[in-house]
């Protein structure tokens, strides 16, 4: 505790700091000060123009890279010694405090073995704009990018095998973009076509009974703590009208680029709106 | 389409050896691979999905629910990366740092013993199984000791650990750390000379370091392929400066390498061990917390942070908007799904056998592929 | 009674279904046994809660294999899937009624005086029924491991069968009670063919699937190899003939290398004819003898099974064609040369030197190394 700088563990907990928020030891750098850091200057040398932003939090470095010269930028971060491509992970900043412009974010972790440190690189998408697939520079990049599309639908393009990886070809929604419920959305299609109509949701008399009767309880759900009375899907709008073009898209092939955020709303946009806020 | 001669086999996800629910769709000729292809998924459970509902210390079991043979590394890898964004990493405890070191070189054994009794059951020799349980019981009963849980611990919290040592703990510990090379000779004398485990394991599914580094792979399987490369070594965290220990690599990448890798791996976990037993000793009893707020509420930014797992590099990605409890968004980067993406490379060419031999090499655990 | 009907209907039946009981009772008790004996090689227990000691496991398997539903995949070849259980079953059945379990006749179900062959050929044809079995349940696995089944019996017929053509070029006949009562006058066979001996136990393990060559029913491999898609009683079929001919074979090893019913050598010891001196109990000793004979290879079985990984396909196939057989071509080669120079008692002094050999290797004081690789630097990919 004792050597700890003082705006460090005590404050934040009851008093958040505000934006900058950087509790390491030396005052924030500019970005033209990351940018000569010398864990970077020499790919960024190569690259300079096409990097429109830096900060600094915890010791690691934050690039922010034009999104249509990311492979180039990769390629000279490589050169210079990151040959480790860590992580790749795309974030959706829909509902961030404050957000303004492009909503997805993708972050390329990288990592040199001589230098010893990570570097992080960021690039801003929206559901329209594919980013340049890093997989030529990268094999490992291959399943990260293809998670990142499954959960978020970010397209790369130039990927050569862009389809879902941990959900199932043909689900109809993006899990990790902030309007996608929680609880999940109803969605059969494509396994049992016979059952399920396309875009989701049980068809009314395929299990026998009609279609609010499935899966849901009727008794009373307990409360345990401070978190809100737990609901069942499915029964409360069952009726799919709009989603018919959706699932077309993403049915016909994985790079469902334009327009896929909406079939989660489909299941119930608002329910699941107080739910994000009640958990917390 | 297919030639005549080829043959398409769905390997899982039902299978003994798929260690789970991993699929992999193969083409074969006669038994040699043509074309290998993972197909995972089968265990997603959306917990970076749960992540974003939650406040960051109801996040801990979840991390336990990913890799479900090596939960206290994944405590470990969250806590730490939720300190490092909170900057108070270097507040814990040192009594603190000990006990989480000791709780993470046990999982490593245990996982490195669950690894070794599947992958030697894979090649086909069963005894390994039963002789690596043994002492992967004790391991078991000694978290059991310490936080009640025997598979998913929970064992660690933001800013310290939950609780101390319980009496007498150290002392078992200390009675295992005793008997636990001889055991690791018993497995070896079983397999490292065995003519058929070698004939199995020599040669199969070799990586070269470059392609290694290229397919994002880590741990023990990199360091089979000469690399020499622990973050235990290379970025230290916790109280691992203070602490020797040798990181092995092997010379060929094989899977006989990884094998060697992996034993030699256990018996530096146990080493470890041996030299955290005094030095707890020498810390305050109950000083096992950082004082911090109740309400944990990180600062606003982005944080990457990675440990050494058994499988590899564990790497948290949190996004804090430093408003709510809760991570707005937490990425995780699962040693086993990108080692698992080098599958295909690794079995073209080999036999279905071999396959096996493979899949236990990589020492998946598909609910950390899947999340 | 007719004496012929007597000699030649009765009293073989007879024989034969007192000999059946027999070797069916050490099969339930191979079940058991096998387990325990594992779980004692394995730090666990094994069965034992059926009974004292878990001693009725053995029964309690079938009954529990009975009482199962016998499933019929819905896409199999109906006729084939039926019989593919049955085959092996079948040659298993008839060559028990070729072995000698006793000093002749009274303890011979058949005497065939070219009975070796004779059992050749019935083994070999227990292979059908697994490629059958494998074919027809329409499930991949069961076919892969069908006709790994069917390579490897096909290339380790061949040493099996060369390895013993080295104990009748000594022996002289196919018949196996002269094998044995030559035995008993000179020496065991695996003295003057150790090696013939070695090929012979290896095949044997081969032929009979077990570890280290059971890659036809390789469980972490082919989910079970051609029995995946057999359940209930035509599952306990195959593997009532896998250890049915496992005894087979053990007996056969037993009267071809190891003096079958008696426990003599150069006429010294309990011979032949010393067990007729005491009539019928003479017999049953003879025919104790050889089944203890048989209990040692059976739970070497066991022990193989507890201690060796298993074979990758090819390897097994380099082992029969490049090493096996050749080994035995080389061995009937030079036990001929031995034959014509007269010097038959030589190859004694061979195999005992061999035997010796071999025991001062396995046996000799070894450090055991952790074999850690050696470190090396490190590497970058750049």
């Amino acid at each position: 505790m004792s050597e700890l700088t003082p705006p460090g563990s005590p404050p934040p907990a009851t008093t958040p700091p505000a934006a900058p928020a950087a509790p390491a030891a030396p005052p924030a750098r500019s970005v033209d000060e990351l940018k000569r850091d010398p864990l970077v200057a020499a790919a960024v040398s190569r690259i300079d123009d096409a990097i429109l932003g830096a900060k600094e939090l915890v010791g690691e470095i934050t690039l922010f890279i034009d999104r249509d010269r990311i492979v180039e930028v990769c390629r000279a971060f490589k050169d210079d010694g990151f040959v480790y491509l860590v992580d790749l992970a795309g974030v959706d900043y829909s509902k961030y405090p404050g957000h303004t412009g492009l909503r997805f974010s993708v972050a390329y972790t990288l990592y040199s073995f001589q230098k010893n440190a990570r570097v992080r690189l960021r690039v801003w998408t929206d559901e329209n704009g594919p980013v340049p697939s890093v997989t030529p520079v990268w094999k490992t990049a291959n399943w990260h990018e293809r998670e990142t599309f499954d959960m978020l639908g970010i397209t790369f393009s130039g990927h050569p095998n862009l389809e879902r990886i941990l959900m199932w070809e043909g689900f109809n929604g993006y899990p990790l973009r902030k309007d996608f419920p929680i609880r999940g959305i109803d969605t059969g299609a494509r396994i049992y076509p016979e059952v399920f109509p396309e875009g989701g949701g049980p068809k009314p008399g395929s299990t026998g009974k009609p279609a609010a009767d499935v899966n849901l309880y009727k008794g009373e759900w307990k409360r345990y703590g401070t978190w809100p009375a737990a609901q069942i899907g499915g029964g409360a709008k069952p009726a799919a009208p709009k989603p018919a073009p959706k699932p077309v898209a993403a049915a016909t092939g994985a790079v469902a680029a334009p327009a896929t955020v909406a079939p989660a709303p489909e299941a119930g946009a608002a329910p699941q709106a107080d739910d994000d806020e009640e958990v917390n | 389409m297919f030639d005549v001669h080829e043959m398409e086999v769905n390997f899982g996800p039902q299978h003994p050896s798929t260690h789970g629910v991993l699929r992999v769709l193969l083409k074969i000729d006669g038994e040699r691979i043509i074309d290998a292809k993972p197909i995972i998924g089968y265990l997603h459970r959306g917990t970076e999905k749960l992540f974003e509902h939650m406040a960051y210390p109801q996040c801990i079991p979840h991390t336990d629910r990913m890799d479900y043979v090596a939960s206290a590394t994944n405590n470990l890898g969250f806590v730490e990366t939720v300190e490092k964004l909170m900057g108070i990493s270097k507040s814990i405890p040192r009594r603190a740092q000990l006990m989480r070191v000791m709780l993470s070189e046990l999982q490593r054994i245990s996982s490195h013993l669950l690894w070794l009794a599947t992958h030697a059951i894979d090649i086909g020799a069963m005894t390994p199984f039963f002789y690596t349980f043994r002492e992967r019981e004790q391991i078991l009963d000694l978290f059991e000791e310490y936080c009640g849980a025997r598979l998913t611990l929970n064992c660690m919290r933001i800013g310290g650990m939950p609780d101390d040592l319980p009496h007498g703990w150290l002392d078992d510990l200390e009675e295992f750390c005793g008997k636990f090379d001889a055991a690791i000779d018993e497995y070896e004398s079983l397999l490292t000379t065995n003519r058929i485990w070698k004939r199995r394991t020599v040669g199969i599914g070799v990586l070269s370091p470059e392609e290694a580094i290229e397919w994002g792979i880590t741990g023990p399987p990199l360091r089979g392929s000469g690399v020499e490369w622990d973050l235990r070594r290379a970025q230290p965290y916790e109280c691992y400066p203070d602490l020797e220990f040798d990181v092995p690599t092997g010379i060929n990448g094989d899977t006989y390498d990884r094998y060697l890798v992996r034993m030699v791996e256990m018996r530096q976990s146990n080493r470890i061990l041996k030299q955290c037993i005094p030095l707890v000793k020498q810390t305050p009893a109950g000083d096992i917390k950082a004082k911090i707020s109740k309400v944990i509420r990180p600062p606003e930014g982005e944080v990457y942070h990675s440990i050494e797992s058994p499988k590899g590099e564990i790497g948290y990605y949190i996004v804090s908007d430093g408003k709510t409890q809760n991570a707005y968004r937490c990425h995780v980067r699962p040693p086993s799904f990108v080692n698992l993406q080098a599958l295909p490379a690794m079995a073209k060419g080999h036999l279905v056998s071999d396959l096996v031999a493979l899949i236990g090499t990589i020492d998946i655990v598909l609910g950390e592929v899947d999340r | 009674m007719n004496k012929a009907l007597l000699t030649y209907l009765v009293w073989p039946v007879v024989k034969f279904l007192i000999a059946f009981v027999i070797v069916q009772l050490i099969v339930v008790a191979m079940t058991w046994i096998e387990r325990r004996l594992l779980g004692f090689m394995q730090a666990r227990l094994g069965p034992n809660r059926v009974g004292p000691w878990g001693l009725f496991q053995g029964i309690a398997d079938p009954v529990k294999l009975l009482l199962k539903e016998d499933i019929l995949p819905s896409s199999a070849e109906k006729i084939a899937y039926f019989l593919g259980p049955m085959l092996p079953l079948v040659p298993a059945f008839i060559v028990f009624t070729l072995i000698p379990y006793g000093p002749p006749p009274e303890f011979t179900v058949t005497r065939v005086n070219v009975g070796l062959l004779l059992i050749l050929a019935l083994t070999s044809t227990a292979v059908y029924g697994i490629i059958l079995g494998g074919w027809a349940s329409n499930n991949k696995y069961s076919l892969m491991g069908g006709l790994r089944s069917a390579a490897q019996m096909v290339s380790y017929e061949v040493p099996f069968g060369l390895s013993i053509v080295g104990v009748l070029m000594i022996c002289g006949s196919l018949d196996l009670v002269t094998i044995v009562r030559y035995q008993e006058m000179n020496a065991w066979n695996f003295l003057p063919q150790i090696v013939a001996c070695f090929i012979f136990f290896v095949s044997m393990n081969a032929e009979n699937n077990r570890t280290p060559f059971d890659l036809p029913e390789a469980e972490s491999e082919l989910v079970a190899g051609f029995h995946t898609e057999y359940s209930g009683m035509k599952f306990a079929f195959f593997m009532l003939a896998e250890y049915s001919m496992m005894i087979v074979n053990s007996c056969l090893i037993v009267t071809l290398f190891f003096g079958g019913w008696t426990l003599a050598m150069f006429d010294l010891g309990i011979t032949t004819s010393f067990l007729k001196g005491l009539g019928i109990f003479g017999g049953i000793i003879g025919a104790v003898i050889l089944f203890a004979k048989v209990m040692v290879f059976m739970l070497v079985y066991v022990w193989f099974r507890a201690t060796f990984p298993r074979f990758r396909f090819d390897q097994l196939m380099d082992l029969g064609w490049k090493w096996l057989i050749p080994l035995s071509l080389a061995n009937i080669f030079v036990t001929g040369i031995f034959i014509l120079a007269g010097q038959e008692r030589l190859m004694y002094w061979i195999g005992l030197g061999t035997i010796g050999l071999t025991a001062f290797y396995l046996f000799k004081p070894r450090r055991v190394e952790p074999a850690a690789p050696a470190p090396q630097k490190v590497i970058h990919a750049s």
